[in-house]
């Protein structure tokens, strides 16, 4: 066996090193030195996140283990974009995790999302379908435990079981399509699978039906409409770690996973097949996500919605089968990441400090907490698409790249989805209203977040503001995905 | 990069941002926002002298100061810069009534706010003027939009919240379909195999759009434009959005923001699709045709001042559009000459109405009266303030109406001349909605006993509304100026690419 082809697993192993170093260190520390659990797993993660931006990505892609495992440099860097995401996270629940009730169990808390990052690793870069699989259930079984963390909380308990429930029948349902694809295919390696479609002559009522069951499967994991219905309620139970964790990480790893399946195993029959099942998807999901945001009140399932219609948005980048959509679609996902997690962590930080997590709680917080609302403005204008921050780059993109096949129907799409943003502004400038323009008796009392919040919250800030303006950064994810 | 005159109408609003964000009390911000707006001023001066200068010495391209910096170079997005007489007009436009503007809100309350967001504003419509490439003109132009959602629902009055939102997301909805339109316009702007542009003046030269897209092109921009434009019917949120915001806000969104569209309508849609242009002008034009003799119907009903003089700016936007619709030289030059007098008269205007309603507490006609007496200079001022918008000579609204009227009868055709008949008959109504509220407001019986204990204007009130008078007269005086600066866009050789007589 040739042991360097290890070595094309670079991301992977570093890690299970870190997550090794963290269920050591939890297992067998003092309690006292437990204290400072969170920090070394965040000082821990940070080299790796530094380790996978610094060392230098694989040239033009390799292939390990017979075909089983694949990288190549796009994929390289949707896993470093994710590490960036999920430092995020663990810097912003440091305070989550050491308070009263958690503290106990945070060493769990920890280890579970790297675990689940660890599926979402071997998701991404797999070259066949019993790898993804394995990969799928590592992402989404211990995240139903960590939905399930407020144990005290009769809510957590129901999102948990909504959330395993769905897991499992969307995994049955992808599976299922899968034994068809074998079916037809005769394997489950990618290349096998494009290889025997390629021609368009293995078209069939099969195909349709295996692929409808695979986009199905995948629509459950991306929270797309019609498979939308355990988001809200399981955001809304979850803490709020955790639900940043699964809109944010756990969506984008979904999505770029779907991409590399459509475009690498389904790519040869687009036209036939798949074009215009996601083109229904996406009119639905960006449509139903918005117009459900419009009357939430609870800013967890506020941004439960919302990020339905931004999976809609991310869809995009799929359906315009082209290296420029798939470049659009990872910033969008870079974006997206820093945008959604900027609002989570203002709610965090106000759920922390106050318990409070309604709209009408945050009526007047720029006069109490005028950083705080600062920062949850900027979190709204970028998911909107308002200029000069990321969003509306990622969105112009991602409309760019789809427009760039010229058909009508595609123009239709664009529109149908440039009219959504409109919805979507309103429901995001409620938020600034209450913030800026509402008056109220009671607001929330001036409070100072601690400093992991705020730390979090800079990098986020910055994210927003930079990652637009500063082109190499979408150059660098297009020169990746190019051949 | 910073050798480029042009940038400096960005960089100096960001300087002024960042120097706001400084700031500790008000008169720091009164001193930033003054200095500030005195240094565009001056800038635009300087800058419409030089361009003067290197007209009369020979320079014969459609566009001077044309720079570019590559921002997205896979998309070939470009930071290009680059000016004609009529966005200079346009950039002198916004200093001078964002330098007034910034007298006229001189004791707001939350005064750090306010100028954050009323220089970020203006940021984007500076930049969206200097701007060639399509990319970032649309990037400004949504710039300029979202601060007004904050502009009038925190410091605005009356049903503010309504009317932000509805200005808001009625704003965004044409910019929706502005981005389909500029995107349609970006993958169609260079012949098969050579590299695509967002670059005006270049995809104006390839003129490559082929006449099936540039019909459904140039409506979406059209529209997109022109709901900025204040076009019927998506002229609605014009009205409620002036009523409601303060005072300085007002002035620059109907001075200057109004003109974005207008200003965007030419530059876009009408020079870069001609052909389109010339096959659809009939039905922007019976749109816009109703927003004008809609507008001045609907201001001689109103009671409330300032929604007077929003639809008499729905009226006069829409005569704006009219002009550039006939797609002839003269009726264009007095489409800019009127974008010019409008956006001076209206924020003059709204300023004197700010004032009036500062200190009586209400702006409903029927509970004042006699002014005249009580702030002859604020009422002597409105006096002006109305001849300019009813057109009388010797001030910028007649002018520029004669202009547009006279271009627009050049066409022999029946249609167009019903419709330039039929805008002409907006005059008579202007007139009777300005001398009603003249008649009301100052003349006529004290309506209400505590106004006759109110002062008259201060000294930056005096200030701010004198030197939008100085401007309307100089426009109304001297004409011809204005017309020589605009003429060089309309040299043969742009008519040639517009394919228009």
């Amino acid at each position: 066996m040739d042991y360097s082809q290890f070595l094309a697993m670079k991301q992977e192993i570093g890690l299970l090193i870190v997550f090794l170093l963290v269920f050591l260190y939890d297992t067998f520390f003092s309690k006292k030195a437990q204290g400072a659990l969170p920090v070394v797993t965040c000082v821990l993660f940070a080299l790796l996140t530094a380790f996978g931006l610094l060392c230098p990505s694989v040239k033009d892609g390799a292939v390990a283990f017979a075909g089983m495992y694949a990288t190549s440099p796009a994929i390289v860097a949707i896993k470093n974009i994710l590490n960036v995401g999920v430092l995020i996270v663990l810097i912003q629940s440091i305070k989550w995790a050491n308070s009263e009730f958690t503290a106990v169990r945070r060493g769990e808390f920890y280890e579970l999302i790297l675990l689940t990052l660890l599926g979402m690793y071997f998701m991404i870069s797999s070259g066949h379908f019993l790898i993804f699989i394995i990969g799928l259930e590592t992402a989404s079984l211990p995240l139903a435990a960590m939905v399930a963390f407020d144990k005290n909380r009769y809510e957590s308990h129901e999102a948990a079981i909504k959330y395993i429930l769905t897991a499992v029948f969307s995994s049955a349902i992808l599976l299922m399509g899968l034994s068809f694809v074998y079916g037809i295919a005769g394997t489950l390696y990618y290349d096998g699978i494009a290889m025997s479609l390629f021609g368009g002559s293995a078209m069939s009522v099969m195909l349709i039906v295996a692929l409808a069951f695979v986009i199905a499967g995948f629509g459950f994991k991306l929270s797309l409409v019609p498979f939308h219905l355990w988001t809200a309620d399981v955001y809304q139970g979850a803490p709020t770690s955790v639900t940043s964790y699964l809109s944010v990480i756990s969506k984008g790893s979904a999505a770029f996973a779907f991409l590399v399946v459509l475009t690498q195993v389904f790519g040869t029959v687009y036209e036939q097949a798949w074009e215009w099942m996601l083109y229904a998807i996406i009119i639905l999901t960006i449509t139903i996500g918005n117009l459900f945001a419009m009357r939430q009140r609870n800013m967890k399932r506020f941004l439960a919605f919302s990020s339905i219609s931004q999976a809609g948005y991310i869809m995009l980048g799929v359906i315009a089968f082209d290296y420029m959509g798939i470049s659009a679609l990872m910033y969008y996902v870079l974006v997206y990441i820093f945008s959604n997690l900027a609002a989570f962590g203002v709610i965090g930080s106000i759920e922390n400090a106050t318990g409070k997590i309604d709209m009408t709680d945050y009526n007047g917080l720029y006069k109490t907490n005028p950083r705080l609302a600062f920062t949850m403005m900027l979190a709204m204008f970028s998911l909107a698409g308002i200029p000069p921050f990321a969003g509306f780059f990622s969105k112009f993109f991602i409309f760019t790249s789809a427009a760039q096949q010229g058909t009508p129907e595609m123009y239709v799409l664009i529109f149908i989805a440039l009219l959504n943003t409109i919805i979507s502004l309103y429901y995001y400038l409620l938020v600034v209203k209450a913030m800026f323009i509402n008056e109220t008796d009671t607001p929330l009392p001036t409070f100072r977040s601690a400093c992991s919040e705020r730390l979090g919250l800079w990098i986020c800030v910055a994210g927003i503001i930079l990652v637009g303006i500063v082109s190499p950064v979408y150059d660098y994810l297009l020169t990746v995905v190019l051949p | 990069m910073f050798s480029n005159i042009l940038i400096y109408f960005v960089v100096i609003p960001l300087v002024m941002l960042l120097g706001l964000a400084l700031c500790r009390d008000i008169k720091q911000i009164r001193a930033v926002a003054v200095t500030g707006s005195t240094a565009l001023i001056a800038l635009s001066v300087w800058l419409l002298v030089d361009y003067l200068c290197q007209r009369s010495a020979g320079a014969d391209a459609p566009m001077l100061y044309v720079d570019s910096w590559t921002w997205f170079a896979p998309l070939n997005i470009n930071l290009a810069v680059g000016v004609d007489g009529i966005s200079i007009a346009m950039l002198l436009l916004s200093s001078i009534i964002l330098f007034t503007g910034s007298f006229a809100s001189w004791q707001i309350p939350q005064p750090k706010e306010f100028f954050l967001w009323l220089i970020l504003l203006s940021t984007g419509v500076y930049g969206f003027f200097i701007s060639i490439d399509l990319f970032t003109m649309f990037m400004f132009y949504e710039v300029a939009l979202i601060p007004m959602y904050l502009l009038i629902g925190v410091w605005g009055s009356g049903n503010k919240n309504y009317s932000a939102m509805k200005l808001t997301l009625m704003l965004m909805g044409g910019s929706a379909f502005l981005m389909l339109g500029l995107i349609g316009i970006y993958y169609h702007s260079a012949p098969e195999g050579a590299p695509l542009t967002w670059n005006i003046l270049e995809i104006a030269a390839n003129d490559a759009i082929a006449p099936g897209w540039q019909r459904f092109l140039f409506p979406m921009t059209f529209v997109g434009f022109g709901v900025l434009g204040a076009m019927f019917p998506f002229h609605t949120w014009s009205p409620d959005g002036h009523a409601s915001a303060p005072t300085a806000v007002s002035m620059l969104h109907a001075g200057v923001l109004m003109k974005l569209g207008g200003y965007g309508c030419f530059r876009v849609a009408i020079y870069l699709m001609p052909q389109a242009a010339n096959e659809l002008a009939w039905i922007f034009l019976i749109l816009t045709g109703i927003s004008v003799v809609y507008g001045a119907f609907s201001a001689c009903v109103q009671n409330d001042l300032k929604y007077i003089n929003a639809y008499s700016s729905v009226s006069h936007c829409g005569l704006v559009l009219f002009a550039i619709l006939m797609l002839n030289t003269t009726a264009m030059t007095g489409a800019i000459m009127q974008m010019l007098s409008h956006g001076l008269m209206t924020a003059l205007f709204f300023a004197l109405i700010g004032m009036i309603y500062g200190r009586t507490h209400t702006r409903d006609i029927r509970e004042m009266g006699g002014l005249m007496r009580i702030m002859p200079y604020l009422s002597v001022c409105y006096v002006i303030a109305g001849m300019a918008s009813l057109g009388l000579p010797g001030l910028s609204g007649f002018v520029a109406e004669m202009t547009i009227f006279v271009g627009s009868f050049q066409h022999s055709d029946m249609f167009h001349r019903v419709f330039t008949i039929v805008a002409c008959s907006s005059i008579v109504t202007t007139a009777v909605y300005i001398l009603r509220v003249v008649g009301k407001l100052l003349y006529g019986p004290v309506q209400d006993e505590h106004h006759l204990s109110l002062t008259d204007a201060t000294w930056w009130e005096r200030f701010a509304t004198a030197s939008l008078i100085v401007c309307v007269a100089a426009i109304g005086c001297f004409p011809n100026f204005f017309a020589d600066l605009i003429k060089f866009t309309f040299s043969p050789q742009i008519f040639t690419v517009l394919g228009m007589n």
